[in-house]
């Protein structure tokens, strides 16, 4: 951020809303707000759309990770004292990423194609057809600046690195070899039950109190086996923490959540015609998706300018309102409300207390931390996890891979035809909620030595190795040990690694006043969460308009040459 | 497309319809004008495809383009270019059509009719059949256009056997396709390709292929459709078998000129009243079977060498094939002991309706011993009321009993061949049932019940021959007693396999088919012995069945039962003396099978419901269509030349008029005033009673 090109000035200075970032929900909102006909300045420092949910190559996935790794720089001096009526808080970054662990096992073969690499860096994620981004996509009409692929199957992993597909059809339960024809009725007899239930017909209604209880103690009273009870859980609900472990269960379900979580993938399936599963992929990456809404947004007027750090906060002297931002280029620009990503943090200056009226707003800058981590990998092979399909999910369910393993670990691996990576190559999108950075290692440990061949010799910087070796070989203990309790998928060879980064990220939550901060990535699959909290961001800013009114479809693309290119 | 609500049309849908129809009109009489006049000019052509674009039904206009393709063809000018550019055409004017509506039968024909012209390249066909299977895969013209195109492309059966299983994979919920896959497995058991499709091999596999289905859905109707056909597959043997007759084998026959015997060494059971100086012998299939003649089965015996023995067809409809099959055979009248051996099989000819060959010759042996006359006959006849009323009757004594043992294991042909074989047979109907036990602990469904009975029954009467009972009758009973209860809808077809089971189970055993064997004894009779009733009375029978194990039967009752139908009583040919009263038999045309029982002499059908109805609904309820055998027997002269009143009752003419009755009960019946009595007594003149009334 050194270099920063000489900027022409911005004109005008003054702005209903300024958005910084251009994450999802920030991109969201600025779209929304230009859609309500306000005025909206959406910046970004980086050269690039999509923030902490942007796809990225492969050479600057691991400078982005660690320019956000360090902790907060030291408050510029001087910086509160201004000549006019405002004073100036600082930016400093928060540190988003930890323990990133990047190894490189082809550096060649990578290092030249690095932009023929579009990483996702909040994966792995997807759309279910019937999901809220979906349905939001197709309101506004941003569906248009983005094309999508099916991600064809689900499947279960074991630790013995077999892949068991989710019966998650009829068709696919009459197909399905691993269940017996018992569970096959009673699983199919379940769905019916749900539909039933759905469909709102009478004589199979679900009673309040079932629903009302935790969905896993319905399961039970259904009678399901184990096996099909953790499909239902894991791999169509989703769930995050073992939900037969109240102890350690952050997110237990209630009936209720598993029946909308089970109609939501059935209503994903089939939905449109050439997806054959539940979920769609956007090709070149999920990055598409917050650089789909900008360009929405432009089209309704939002004025974008990317490389462009912000410096400091603007604040009224006398009331410590909001009045606006200083650029990096020295420019102040002026507005309404302001829409912060979470990378940004406010330095008080050291020593002078802020003026009392600042003092009653700041806690709405302390960002809460208390949802713990989230632990990502990415890996790169050269084979499919499994022949003959490229684009799918797995998920190892609570303790499917070693004794401590409290929450679901997801895999989606994209092939090349989503442009995510050279042709014949495969891209491994790994993550699990946890507690800390360790715990994270090791879940996503848990994963790759299960289902890949790591080589020895790794060029992976020193420093990053030696920490690997020692949380990385105590994991390798462990799971060996229960991987050669059974014969592995024998015959098959195990695809080897080409490159890997592995990191934790905080899960910081939006913040909602009149400087409000969107949220991180959050732990989910899809975008369902992230896009409710956005709603009510903006309806705290502008809690008279409309979200994406309906009329907005009528003419989504407006002047053609107003794209976000720009 | 299945699973679509019919919606009402719309105002503006009917216009579009009038305008519709007033446009297809206009081309309609155009077409016709170029049709009748034989007109195949370009034009007139087009105008045809124009017509069928619309109506695809119009199968005149498929017809119309036939001609015309003929018509070119015929041409002096014709060359291949040429020939190829008009069947082209037809298939383009086939696939719009298709397209119109891709289930016409007239489209379809055409595009076979072209094809078979065999100058269109059969590959594109492939192609086009994926896209109709795709947009419907239940779409059963395509399917069957399908194996007319695979046939022809000589495509393997393995490959559309993979085909099926796709669709099927799909979606299983697909009729069309699981019957696909019974026709191609058909075909490869026929051909029995590699040995590696022997049924003993395949079924099993198949069997657990359907259990996929059938567990996943035990509410789809299509899976059980297909294991239906696994179940037929499994029990039935290829060729046919001789499964009983009468005379057993190493029976002794006592004919005697009056229902008088002396002698009690002989069983009532094989003791035959006849004057007419012959007797029957009746073989009774496991299957309906064709070719049954004197050369396929000899008759030797020492006083009636080289007679020629005319074989009859014992079956509702006139076909040459049936189960059951007689012969009568003349006895002279003068006192005989005499064995006789009847060979059947031994020279080729016997074939099932299925095109299996008869291939287990059999045969067997029994003695004849004719008692000349005592008395004379018409004596006998005229005194003779017999009335089957309850004290008339006493529990058959148990002295008899040796005789009726040694009667009872006669009447079974033991057939050695097939048991070794038939291993897997058992093996697989015991994991079936096993595994719809499982089905039915996890769910009602009534066709699980359904199949486990089926099933069972099955099981049964496969190892009938080892068991000598029927292990599972009670629990197949309370089977079909649960769904009467449980599917009101199919009451009636629940109630008639209730009725053949119940039947198989009093005579799977000598000592339960014994307290249905009565004496026969009134008081005011003047005949000296007592003759075997068996009296099936009472049991809430709405069908027949069990006959092979009842050929012997001369005396029957049947009374107080829900009889409506009973179709396969022509198989009893010694019935003399039969009660159908209080049942519910609806018309005369029911009585159609009594009419080959030519010993029949007492008829008992008082109290039934002939004549409630004005439409006679037997033909749906029995596989009887009295209305195709009646133009070929119906005497034009003897109709005319009787009473008017027979022309208004032609179908008791019909009905009586092969009856050799002596005593009729008809009271209690719709039909039954005096004016109709008097027609039947007109029709049968060598009746001697009616209604307990003796007649002039």
């Amino acid at each position: 951020m050194d270099d920063i090109p000489p900027y022409p000035p911005i004109d005008p200075t003054t702005f209903d809303l300024i958005v910084i970032g251009t994450g999802l929900p920030e991109s969201i909102i600025a779209a929304a707000s230009s859609t309500a006909s306000k005025s909206v300045l959406h910046l970004d420092p980086y050269p690039f759309y999509g923030s902490h949910f942007s796809s990225l190559p492969l050479a600057d996935l691991p400078s982005f990770l660690s320019s956000h790794s360090t902790s907060p720089s030291p408050p510029r001096s001087p910086s509160s004292d201004d000549p006019n009526e405002f004073s100036l808080l600082e930016f400093a970054t928060r540190p988003l990423y930890s323990s990133i662990d990047i190894s490189t096992f082809s550096p060649n073969l990578l290092d030249q194609h690095s932009r023929k690499f579009n990483l996702d860096v909040a994966g792995p994620r997807v759309f279910f057809c019937a999901d809220k981004s979906i349905e939001l996509l197709l309101r506004t009409g941003t569906n248009q600046y983005m094309e999508f692929k099916s991600v064809d199957a689900t499947f279960v992993g074991d630790n013995k690195g077999n892949l068991w597909s989710v019966p998650d059809s009829r068709a696919a339960i009459f197909k399905d070899k691993s269940l017996g024809l018992v569970e096959k009725n009673k699983l199919m007899r379940f769905f019916k039950l749900v539909q039933g239930h759905l469909a709102g017909e009478q004589d199979i209604k679900i009673s309040e109190e079932d629903l009302q209880s935790p969905f896993v103690d319905f399961l039970n009273k259904m009678g399901l086996p184990p096996k099909i009870k953790s499909f239902i859980l894991y791999a169509i609900a989703m769930a995050d923490y073992d939900q037969e472990d109240t102890g350690v269960c952050r997110d237990l379900l209630k009936t209720k959540d598993g029946i909308d979580q089970l109609a939501l993938y059935n209503a994903s399936i089939g939905r449109f015609q050439n997806a054959s599963g539940a979920f769609l992929y956007p090709i070149y990456g999920q990055g598409e998706l917050s650089q789909a809404f900008c360009r929405r947004a432009a089209v309704k007027g939002c004025l974008y300018v990317l490389r462009m750090p912000v410096t400091a906060l603007l604040v009224d002297k006398d009331t410590g309102c909001y009045k606006g931002v200083r650029l990096a280029s020295g420019q102040d620009i002026f507005s309404q409300k302001l829409i912060l990503d979470p990378t940004f943090k406010v330095t008080l200056p050291s020593g002078s207390s802020p003026p009392l009226p600042l003092k009653e707003k700041l806690p709405f800058f302390s960002l809460k931390d208390d949802k713990g981590k989230i632990a990502r990998g990415i890996c790169i092979t050269k084979t499919s996890l499994k022949p003959d399909i490229s684009n799918f999910l797995v998920v190892y369910p609570p303790r499917s891979l070693f004794p401590e393993q409290v929450t679901s670990i997801r895999l989606l691996q994209i092939a090349s035809n989503l442009a995510v990576c050279l042709p014949g190559m495969f891209v491994l999108y790994i993550s699990a909620l946890c507690n800390d950075d360790d715990q994270g290692k090791k879940l996503i440990h848990a994963v790759m030595n299960t289902l890949l061949t790591v080589p020895l010799d790794s060029e992976s910087n020193a420093a990053v190795q030696s920490e690997t070796a020692e949380n990385g070989s105590a994991v390798q203990d462990e799971t060996s040990e229960s991987s050669s309790g059974g014969p592995s998928d024998s015959g098959e060879e195990k695809p080897t690694l080409l490159w890997s980064a592995l990191y934790s990220q905080e899960l910081t939550l939006g913040q909602v006043d009149f400087i409000c901060s969107t949220p991180m990535p959050d732990g989910k699959l899809n975008y369902n969460d992230l896009i409710d909290t956005t709603f009510k961001i903006f309806q705290e800013i502008y809690p008279g308009e409309e979200f994406f009114p309906e009329t907005s479809l009528e003419n989504p693309e407006g002047d053609g040459d107003a794209s976000p290119e720009t | 497309m299945h699973g679509r609500p019919r919606k009402a049309p719309k105002p503006e849908d009917e216009a579009a319809s009038s305008a519709k129809a007033q446009k297809l009109r206009a081309l309609q009489t155009q077409f016709f004008t170029f049709h009748h006049n034989k007109i195949y000019t370009k034009e007139a052509v087009e105008l045809s495809a124009k017509l069928l674009e619309i109506n695809p039904e119009s199968y005149t206009a498929w017809n119309y383009r036939k001609l015309a393709v003929e018509h070119y063809l015929n041409l002096p000018d014709c060359n291949p270019d040429s020939i190829k550019s008009v069947l082209d055409d037809e298939l383009r004017v086939v696939e719009n059509a298709l397209r119109q509506n891709f289930k016409s039968y007239g489209a379809w024909h055409h595009r076979k009719w072209v094809l078979s012209k065999g100058h269109s390249s059969i590959d594109n066909e492939l192609r086009l059949l994926d896209k109709f299977q795709k947009a419907d895969s239940r779409n059963f013209h395509a399917w069957n256009y399908r194996r007319y195109v695979a046939e022809s492309m000589k495509r393997s059966e393995q490959d559309e056997l993979k085909y099926a299983e796709d669709m099927i994979y799909t979606n299983f919920s697909n009729y069309s396709a699981w019957h696909n896959r019974s026709v191609l497995l058909s075909a490869l058991f026929e051909k029995k390709a590699g040995g590696f499709l022997l049924k003993e091999k395949v079924l099993p596999e198949e069997y657990e292929f359907i259990h996929q289905a059938i567990f996943t859905d035990p509410d789809d109707q299509s899976g059980w459709f297909y294991h239906l056909w696994l179940l037929d597959q499994t029990v039935t043997t290829d060729s046919p078998l001789l499964a009983s007759s009468w005379p057993g084998h190493g029976s002794d026959v006592l004919l005697v000129g009056d229902r008088c015997y002396n002698g009690s060494a002989f069983s009532p059971f094989s003791a035959l009243h006849s004057d007419s100086g012959s007797f029957p012998i009746v073989l009774y299939f496991n299957q309906p079977v064709g070719g049954v003649n004197s050369s396929t089965v000899t008759v030797e015996c020492g006083f009636n060498k080289n007679e020629d023995l005319f074989w009859k067809p014992l079956s509702a409809s006139n076909s040459q094939t049936a189960q059951v099959w007689v012969a009568h055979l003349k006895v002279p009248s003068s006192d005989l002991h005499s064995t006789v051996e009847v060979s059947v099989g031994h020279s080729k000819g016997i074939i099932s309706t299925r095109g299996f060959v008869y291939s287990h010759p059999s045969m067997f042996s029994f003695k004849v011993h004719v008692q000349p006359m005592e008395r004379d006959s018409s004596q006998v006849s005229v005194a003779e009321n017999i009335s089957l009323r309850e004290e008339n009757f006493k529990v058959y004594g148990t002295q008899s009993e040796e005789s009726i043992i040694d009667s009872f294991d006669q009447l079974i042909i033991k057939n050695g061949h097939e048991t070794t074989a038939s291993n897997w047979r058992f093996e697989a109907l015991a994991k079936e049932i096993e595994c719809f036990r499982e089905l039915l602990s996890l769910v009602d469904c009534k066709i699980g019940k359904l199949t486990l009975a089926r099933l069972l029954k099955a099981y049964d009467a496969m190892s009938y021959p080892f068991a000598n009972k029927l292990v599972h009758s009670e629990e197949v009973l309370e089977l079909y007693s649960d769904l009467m209860k449980l599917d009101p809808t199919h009451y009636q077809f629940y109630k008639d396999e209730h009725s053949i089971v119940l039947l198989q189970k009093v005579t799977s055993s000598k000592e339960s088919l014994l307290q249905h064997c009565f004496q026969y004894k009134d008081s005011a009779s003047s005949a000296i012995c007592d003759p075997i009733c068996l009296r099936l009375n009472n049991l809430s029978l709405s069908r027949m069945g069990a006959f092979e194990k009842l050929l012997w039967v001369q005396m029957l009752d049947l009374s107080h039962n829900e009889l409506q139908s009973i179709e396969g009583l022509e198989a009893m040919q010694l019935l003399s003396c039969l009660s159908l009263r209080n049942n519910k038999l609806r018309s005369l045309t029911t009585l159609e099978p009594l009419r080959k029982l030519k010993s029949l002499r007492i008829l008992d059908i008082s109290y039934n419901q002939i004549g409630d109805q004005s439409i006679d609904t037997t033909r749906y309820v029995c596989s009887s269509p009295l209305s195709h055998s009646v133009g070929s027997e119906l005497n034009r002269d003897e109709t005319v030349t009787s009473d008017v009143a027979l022309i208004n009752n032609w179908e008791a003419f019909f009905i009586f008029k092969d009856f050799n009755l002596n005593q009729l009960d008809i009271v209690g019946n719709t039909i039954a005033d005096e004016k109709f009595k008097s027609v039947l007594v007109k029709i049968m003149p060598k009746l001697k009673q009616l209604d307990g009334k003796l007649l002039d």
